[in-house]
């Protein structure tokens, strides 16, 4: 067990370092002096700048100061608004990220599921119908439509959200629900397909012959081995919500993460874009290397190797 | 015995293997490509989509040269147009034609959808054969940094590239190849593995057939329907990848067009009732687009294994028998128990 | 066979599945039955609608696809005072049936055992649905039975999940779980092909000997004849779907009456033979059960076919008491002595069989 951390902490580690350099060196790649970009009036003044955030010094002395700053969760700096922190916009916005990602997983992953069972259970039927169609919108609508027109619907045609905004709790239901879309088609697909598969395997065949009720046989035999490959779902998902979050958050104005990032890629503030960037990889990286332990220990058939 | 045995006219002599009607003993063997077109074409479904597809791609290669205005062509006297006769989509704050627009821009879509989902499966593919085929080192080596890159949403590999690249087709596909090949190689690396020491392969070995050789022509054949499920699924995602990145402002830069550009455009307008079309023309062929992909792609998924189909199709199927069976046992003369 | 000891009496049973393609025929007209201690072998080759049989029997089949039209399965249990048509109970009634009275073991042992769930537990799952014990009985029950099965250190291995063990092992668990609540008739689907011979031989042993103790009737499912020999009082072939020939293990072995049987024996390799012996084998395929052929279903494959098979189905006629064959060759106006092809000495299986 120890051992299979510590191989899933060194990929991990891996991963965020191979992100953060290939960010390192993209940056660099950029042409012309970044400061220019970010406000091209002031030429004087970019090359103090320059100077100032070390940006003459040789590269390799760059990227060692870059990697030793990251050490210390530090993940840089803005260009475009000076004095600005990537951590101190990450203390400001990512909470707001966070609480909704939350309440989206809390809200998707329940429903998605249960419908999923649902529909497996009642194949052909009006749930199961609707499910699809679900999934259909999902798949084939790009998110900023749907949302867009889930918020012409059901705030301002029908006023019962607020259509933007992060003020009180009833702001996030909207983006809430927005978010858990994909999730719930996603989830309920996946349970779908999963209950459908297991319920072709013998072992539900012996359940039956062993003269379970319909019931048990679902609950304790069909539905827990449906789930547990579910779990191996949830990193990606996470991943998924954080980038959802981009989209759903300029939407409907949330003051998240998400935002700030687009803004921040609209006011080719890089050097934000990509500590962002590196942020949200450790994020996912960290999510995806909680969800791997998490299922050895509930799945008796992974093999520690 | 009984007396239907007398009733018979009975011949007991001898058949010979010639007189025995063939038909009736084998099944016609069936081969599995024209089975899978059959049960493909017999899917209304399908064909509805494929359709769709077919006129998709048409109006994008011959509508923008049947128009009479320019995709980029700016004439502020009829800025803001509803759609009417003239520009049947409307025309936008600059007076460009929509239609013409959304053509030019589906042009840009199908090409980003085809070679995005083109790209890193040929990439993928080939490493992955490296992959599996000499194994060891380059194996480890190869599936470390799958590994490794598959820990990261492709999203984020979409994002740094882009941003870097600047948005135009060409940096969306690299991107998308980059950011994609993960999968396929490691699928493929998988059934290189499984077919490495079948028979077959061992009989092309010894025939002095070359690595890559024993690989198109024997491994891949062998897999072509996962591929092309595969495919059809990659194809609407690399459509809706690029809607999303082109509402977060990394899409293909102006003059160009795509779809996903469009409908971000028309977005800031979908709470204004007179430039509404602006925002439904492009979101509405973009939906429709990765919809009739998507469906195709499910579609041929079940006509390449219909297991799950038919017992869709026997739930409704057996509603009727029951009654019929139901109907049978009422009969007088049938004991009922 | 003494009719107060009969447990199951199958008449005219006819199964179907409906499918995409039409309805596939995969049991046309069946009848069989069993009486306590006895038991009796089903052979046939894949797909001849041998294990559709006996999952109809415990109606195990997914109902639909697979619909029962026709026939009853009646079973009969004095002690018990049952006497009832299975084919006219629902899923409910027959949960009662199902692991207590009939039970059944699977061919695969890998995949017949929930993998996310230790084997104990899968075994109390039926002891207490069945009986009135409480968890604690019903574990200590559980452990006896798996090392009744022959499993070292059962208390051990009632906490392991499956996957932890070898092939012969779950099976052995997958007989605990079928004897668990004291069955009166036991189904084995090929119980042993997924094994290797040594363990084959272990199991087919102790198969016997739980039969002996328990005086169950046990219908066995194989298409290996060596274990037919081995196991079984009496033998009942089947091809696409009907059984066309049927009686005690020496009658079916040693005086076959049908084509197909006289084909199905021949294919068995002979250790004492002559160096030039070949092998017989069945030319052909058996037919389509989407569209039954209307005379016999082995007319096309047969060496012995006449017009008359081609267009009848052949009567079900009686050899001897209690032995059955489905062919016309054996209708009195046919007055055809078709001898068997090969004189086989059989005695190759008899020796295989143990005495316990």
């Amino acid at each position: 067990m120890i051992k299979y951390v510590a191989k899933r902490l060194v990929i991990s580690l891996a991963t965020v370092w191979a992100i953060a350099t290939i960010c390192f060196f993209l940056i660099r790649l950029l042409p012309g002096n970044p400061f220019i970009v970010a406000n091209p009036l002031d030429i004087t003044n970019a090359d103090k700048m320059m100077e100032y955030y070390g940006l003459n010094d040789p590269v390799w002395m760059q990227y060692v100061r870059f990697m030793n700053s990251l050490l210390h969760l530090d993940f840089g700096y803005s260009l475009a608004h000076a004095g600005r922190s990537v951590n101190e916009v990450i203390a400001l916005y990512f909470p707001v990220t966070a609480q909704l990602a939350i309440q989206a997983m809390l809200f998707g992953i329940p429903t998605g599921t249960l419908l999923g069972i649902l529909s497996a259970y009642k194949r052909g039927g009006t749930i199961d119908i609707s499910t699809q169609l679900l999934t259909i919108m999902t798949t084939a609508i790009p998110a900023y439509v749907l949302a867009a027109m889930l918020q012409l619907l059901l705030s301002v045609k029908l006023g019962w959200f607020p259509a933007s905004g992060w003020e009180t709790q009833k702001y996030t239901i909207l983006p809430t629900i927005c978010l858990s879309l994909g999730m719930i088609s996603g989830h309920c697909r996946g349970m779908r397909t999963l209950m459908l598969e297991v319920g072709q395997q013998d072992y539900l065949k012996t359940a039956k012959a062993k003269g379970l009720s319909e019931a048990r046989i679902i609950f304790f035999h069909q539905i827990r081995n449906a789930l547990l490959p579910m779990v191996t779902n949830l990193g990606l998902e996470i991943a998924g919500l954080l980038m959802g979050s981009f989209v759903i958050e300029k939407i409907f104005s949330v003051p998240g993460l998400g935002k700030y990032f687009v803004n921040s890629i609209n006011e080719l503030d890089y050097t934000m874009a990509m500590g962002l960037v590196v942020f949200q990889a450790v994020v996912v990286v960290a999510a995806n290397f909680i969800v791997d332990i998490l299922y050895v220990l509930i799945d008796p058939r992974v093999k520690l190797d | 015995m009984s007396e239907t045995t007398s009733s018979r006219k009975l011949d007991f002599t001898p058949v010979g293997e010639n007189d025995r009607d063939a038909e009736q003993i084998i099944r016609p063997s069936t081969r599995y490509w024209p089975e899978v077109w059959k049960r493909l074409f017999r899917n209304k479904l399908a064909v509805l989509c494929l359709t769709i597809i077919g006129v998709i791609i048409l109006c994008a290669i011959i509508m923008p040269f049947l128009s009479p205005y320019k995709f980029d062509e700016v004439n502020l006297l009829s800025s803001s147009l509803k759609p009417s006769a003239d520009h049947f989509f409307g025309t936008d704050a600059t007076g460009r034609d929509l239609w013409t627009r959304v053509w030019i821009g589906a042009r840009a879509s199908l090409l980003i959808g085809f070679l995005g989902a083109l790209t890193p499966f040929i990439i993928g593919t080939v490493i992955g054969a490296v992959a599996g085929w000499y194994g060891g080192r380059i194996d480890m080596i190869i599936m470390r940094v799958c590994d490794i890159m598959l820990c990261i949403p492709s999203m984020i590999y979409m994002i740094l590239i882009l941003m870097v690249m600047g948005g135009s087709i060409s940096s969306l596909v690299v991107a998308m190849a980059i950011s994609g090949w993960m999968g396929s190689a490691r699928g493929f690396r998988g059934r290189v593995l499984q077919f490495k020491n079948k028979e077959f392969t061992l009989a092309a070995k010894t025939q002095g057939a070359s690595a890559a050789r024993i690989i198109f022509r024997h491994i891949l054949p062998n897999i072509l329907g996962n591929i092309a499920v595969g495919l059809s699924g990659a194809v609407p995602g690399a459509i809706f990848m690029e809607a999303g990145m082109a509402y977060i402002g990394l899409g293909v830069t102006p003059p160009n067009i795509s779809l996903g550009q469009l409908s971000t455009d028309g977005i800031t307008y979908f709470m204004s009732a007179s430039k509404f079309h602006l925002f439904l023309y492009p979101s509405l062929v973009i939906s429709v687009m990765i919809f009739a992909f998507f469906m195709f792609g499910n579609s041929l998924r079940d006509a390449l294994d219909p297991r799950l189909r038919d017992e869709e199709y026997n739930a409704k199927r057996m509603r009727k028998i029951k009654r019929v069976l139901r109907r049978e046992a009422r009969r007088p003369g049938k004991a009922v128990v | 066979m003494e009719h107060n000891n009969c447990l199951l009496d199958i008449k005219d049973l006819a199964v179907s599945f409906m499918t995409a393609n039409g309805e596939v025929k995969a049991v046309r007209g069946i009848d069989f039955s069993l009486s306590k201690g006895e038991t009796l072998a089903i052979v046939g080759e894949s797909g001849c609608g041998k294990s559709v049989t006996v999952q109809t029997i415990m109606r195990l089949n997914q109902e639909p696809p697979a619909v029962i039209k026709n026939g009853s399965i009646r079973y009969t249990n004095p002690e018990k005072n049952i006497d009832v048509d299975i084919t006219g109970l629902n899923n409910k009634q027959m949960q009662k049936y199902r692991g207590k009275e009939f039970s059944m073991i699977f061919q695969d042992a890998m995949t017949s055992l929930n993998p996310t769930s230790r084997v104990g537990r899968q075994i109390c799952e039926a002891i207490l649905k069945h009986t009135t014990l409480n968890y604690k009985e019903a574990k200590n029950l559980a452990v006896e039975l798996l090392g009744k099965v022959g499993l070292p250190n059962p208390e051990a291995v009632f906490a392991r999940y499956p996957h932890t063990m070898s092939g012969g092992q779950r099976q052995r668990v997958m007989i605990a779980l079928a004897l668990s609540c004291n069955p009166t008739v036991l189904f084995a689907d090929e119980p042993t092909t997924a094994l290797d011979v040594t363990i084959q031989s272990q199991i087919l042993d102790l198969m016997n000997k739980l039969k002996k103790d328990r005086e169950m009737g046990i219908i066995f499912i194989t298409h290996n004849l060596g274990v037919v020999a081995r196991m079984a009082d009496r033998v009942a072939v089947m091809y696409a779907g009907q059984i066309i020939e049927s009686g005690t293990l020496e009658e079916v072995f040693y005086q076959p009456k049908h084509p197909y049987t006289w084909g199905l024996l021949g294919s068995v390799p002979e250790l004492k033979k002559k160096e030039n012996s070949r092998l017989l084998s069945i030319p052909g395929t058996p037919p389509d059960l989407f569209a039954p052929p209307k005379g016999c279903s082995f007319a096309a494959r047969c060496p012995h076919c006449m017009k008359a098979c081609m267009q009848y189905e052949p009567e079900r006629y009686q050899i001897s008491d209690g032995h059955y064959a489905k062919c016309w060759l054996l209708d009195e106006e046919c007055g055809k002595e078709v001898v068997p092809p090969v004189g086989r000495d059989l005695s190759v299986f008899k020796t295989k069989r143990k005495e316990i």
